[in-house]
């Protein structure tokens, strides 16, 4: 018994200050990428060209970044011979809508709160169903993790619960595939009304590396509306956490 | 009856086509049989529908199938192959280790392993050779993962007790079917494939730009595995020998892994006997080491640090004495927390005699890894068939005799101190001749097949690249440490409480995905 108290006193206190603080991310962590459209030259779709999940598209002379597509994988910072991408140390990347997700320049718009109504539902108590449906077990375990002691979800009120029948809404990663289909929908239709939809990962969101495979459904929203969408391969737990409490409105 | 008629390899070391030995089916299965008699274990063993001569030539009549065996004591791989047509007589017979391999034949190629005591599809996909399915299933009908027949216990008081494919904690899904009396298992049959996602039909003619995405993202939690054993593949088919700092680089990623989810499986097993002071501990701990990869490389799983020619981000100075800061931190907790577990009598209570396998159990399943050094067989890649880095540097292998959830939880906490020490030896003396990637990697060679293992800290990584003409991949198979170790969960259930699930089988903490893929 000693020994334990003196170990939890040895191990001290590890809950991050978030938010409130500005938390401290690797100087080499890749978030929210930046594109400096002024510099894209014309006839040039190099980025286009080495993007492995087609996250690029040119409009015209503008290059436009999906990051529900993006793994960060920064192929495109390197290959552009202009420097006009780059990727920004912004953990922020989630958004309600599917269309916020791609933009050119840094016109991203992180997730805007629910309505007031659904908050009052939601706003103090929201219990989530985690469910896997081809997720490679790094959006897994960066989701499990904001139940460690460092983020410690359960201080704002929410909790990954063990049925869907105890929650207020749904957490899927993977592309979900087509082996997960019926499961992703039956977990879906067990949750009782009103219902959180939420996407985590690349995967999750457009199928990732995944994309296009018969194997897979292309992430979540071609079969069910997603109310969130926290990008990243895998997201960062505080790309996750800052996603879940803005819809909340906790964060603004 | 000689094993001289298999080719020996060396880790990553390529071969060309025409040196790997086509033998008639009754051969192959005595030189088999006859190499695992002397100690060896089958690594690989997959089909592809094409004859191999000098080179590769698509067929949909026949099917090579290619067994890697590693031969741990000679530090080398053996190889051979075997024309088959509809159907062969199973090796599983012989070798139980072959057991899941042949079923993976039999779904992939829809070719029958002629008395496979347990056939039946794995992965619950459709095949790839058009019109041949072993359990005539119509061509234009769905297959549904789970819907198949499940071994059963008869009696009385017998009941089954089905679980998943969702589970309750966040985890990847899988379905369970124990057959109970009582408290008391019988019997735990584990049926996968809801992650299925068709990685290695995506990998055929690869090399492109998506192949190392596929690769790092086979099993997340690998990231480092996986890619180390894709990078060591296609390096040793273009002939590019990378910088010995890249080498040390790469492996300081993969013990960084090894660290981090040891640590976090300790935690989950202290908190699955509900011991909660090492749990909460753990957790964080964990997450210290992810951090000290995402110092490396930006990401806590080490995306986009392996990349073939070398690793995408070097160590200066500064991060370099950052990183053993933090590791000697780290390691100190990890000391404490999981010393913590040991002088716990309820915790080693529960730990001890709990999901026991035996030694010659082991050996038949052939499992890997932490679970068959846990029942004292001394399996690893980094002393057996040491590369890149560990050629110079073997961490010592550890073992432990009791089989059971506390030897799986020990070698854990023992690996830990031997992979930190190594972390900590590679970043003191990193070599000076530079780590960049984005080197000019030469074309592959064309008609060749390479082995590459790898010890993850599940065990044993098992690729397999082979190219045609034109040096791209035909076949890019892929065994995960997990695909031997799901049976060895199963039998380790038998005569278990119920109750005991969620410890055994954090004990063994096997990848969905790695093993679906």
């Amino acid at each position: 018994m000693l020994k334990i108290l003196a170990e939890r006193i040895k191990q001290g206190k590890r809950t991050i200050a978030f938010p409130g603080g500005e938390p401290k991310l690797p100087d080499r962590f890749r978030g929210l990428p930046v594109i400096d459209v002024s510099r894209c030259s014309a006839g040039c779709s190099t980025c286009v060209e080495v993007c492995p999940t087609g996250a690029l598209t040119m409009t015209g002379k503008k290059a436009v970044m999906d990051i529900g597509r993006c793994l960060f994988c920064t192929g495109c910072e390197t290959a552009c011979p202009n420097g006009a991408i780059k990727f920004s140390q912004d953990f922020r990347l989630a958004a309600r809508n599917r269309n916020d997700l791609k933009f050119s320049g840094g016109g991203f718009r992180p997730a805007q709160a629910l309505d007031k109504n659904i908050r009052r539902i939601f706003g103090k108590s929201l219990k989530l169903r985690e469910i896997s449906a081809g997720g490679c077990n790094a959006c897994e375990a960066d989701v499990n993790v904001l139940g460690t002691t460092v983020f410690d979800i359960g201080r704002f009120g929410i909790q990954f619960v063990a049925s869907p029948r105890h929650a207020d809404g749904i957490l899927v990663t993977g592309p979900v595939t087509k082996n997960m289909r019926d499961a992703v929908m039956e977990t879906y239709e067990a949750t009782p009304q009103p219902r959180l939809v939420i996407a985590a990962g690349s995967c999750a969101i457009s199928g990732g590396p995944y994309i296009g495979h018969k194997e897979v459904e292309n992430g979540l929203d071609t079969l069910i509306l997603v109310d969130l969408y926290v990008p990243g391969c895998p997201p960062h737990p505080l790309t996750i956490l800052d996603g879940i409490l803005r819809l909340l409105g906790k964060i603004k | 009856m000689s094993d001289i008629k298999l080719a020996r390899i060396k880790n990553a070391e390529p071969l060309s086509l025409d040196s790997l030995p086509i033998l008639n089916t009754r051969e192959f299965q005595d030189a088999v049989i006859a190499s695992v008699a002397k100690g060896a274990r089958l690594a690989a063993l997959f089909g592809l529908p094409a004859r191999i001569g000098k080179a590769v030539s698509a067929s949909m009549d026949i099917v090579t199938i290619i067994a890697v065996l590693i031969r741990g004591d000679k530090g080398v791989t053996e190889v051979a192959g075997t024309e088959v047509k509809d159907s062969y007589p199973a090796l599983t017979g012989h070798i139980v280790q072959a057991h899941l391999f042949e079923r993976e034949i039999a779904e992939q190629w829809g070719v029958r392993p002629e008395g496979h005591p347990w056939l039946k599809p794995i992965r619950f996909h459709k095949g790839c050779r058009p019109g041949k399915d072993v359990w005539a299933r119509p061509e234009n009908e769905e297959i549904s993962p789970g819907v198949t027949d499940f071994f059963r216990v008869e009696g009385e008081e017998v009941h089954e007790v089905a679980v998943g494919p969702v589970h309750a904690g966040i985890i990847e899904p899988g379905h369970f079917r124990f057959q109970c009396h009582g408290e008391r298992v019988f019997h735990l049959e584990i049926s996968l494939g809801y992650q299925h996602r068709g990685v290695e039909n995506a990998l055929i003619n690869g090399p492109d730009k998506r192949s190392i995405h596929y690769i790092e993202t086979l099993a997340g939690d690998t990231t480092a595995g996986h890619a180390l054993a894709y990078c060591q593949a296609v390096e040793a088919l273009c002939g590019h020998k990378i910088s010995a700092r890249a080498e040390e680089i790469r492996a300081i990623a993969l013990e960084l892994e090894r660290c981090a989810n040891h640590t976090g499986d300790l935690g989950a097993l202290a908190g699955d006997v509900g011991f909660l002071p090492t749990a909460s501990y753990c957790g964080a701990l964990r997450g210290d080491f992810l951090n000290m990869t995402a110092l490396i490389c930006g990401n806590r799983f080490g995306r986009n640090l392996i990349r073939p020619g070398g690793v995408i981000f070097d160590l200066d100075g500064i991060k370099t004495d950052e990183l053993m800061a933090r590791l000697e931190k780290t390691f100190a907790g990890v000391k404490g927390a999981a010393g913590l577990l040991w002088e716990t009598q309820s915790v080693i209570a529960r730990f001890e005699d709990t999901g026991r396998l035996s030694k010659k159990m082991c050996r038949q399943l052939g499992l890997v890894g932490v679970a068959a050094r846990a029942c004292g067989v001394p399996l690893d890649i980094r002393s057996e068939l040491p590369a890149g880095a560990y050629t110079k540097n073997r961490p010592a292998v550890c073992t432990f005799k009791t089989g059971d959830v506390y030897a799986r939880a020990y070698i854990r906490w023992l690996e830990i101190e031997r992979s930190f020490h190594f972390i900590k030896d590679r970043a003191e003396n990193l070599a000076e001749d530079g780590a960049k990637a984005g080197m000019p990697v030469n074309p592959a060679r064309n008609n060749s097949l390479v082995v590459s293992c790898v010890e993850g800290w599940r065990g044993e990584i098992c690729h397999v690249a082979i190219t045609g003409d034109d040096g791209r991949f035909v076949r890019y198979k892929v065994v995960d440490p997990s695909f031997h170790n799901w049976m060895g969960l199963q039998m380790a259930l038998r005569n278990q409480q119920i109750s005991d699930f969620p410890l055994c089988n954090k004990s063994f903490n096997l990848s969905y995905c790695g093993h679906d893929l």
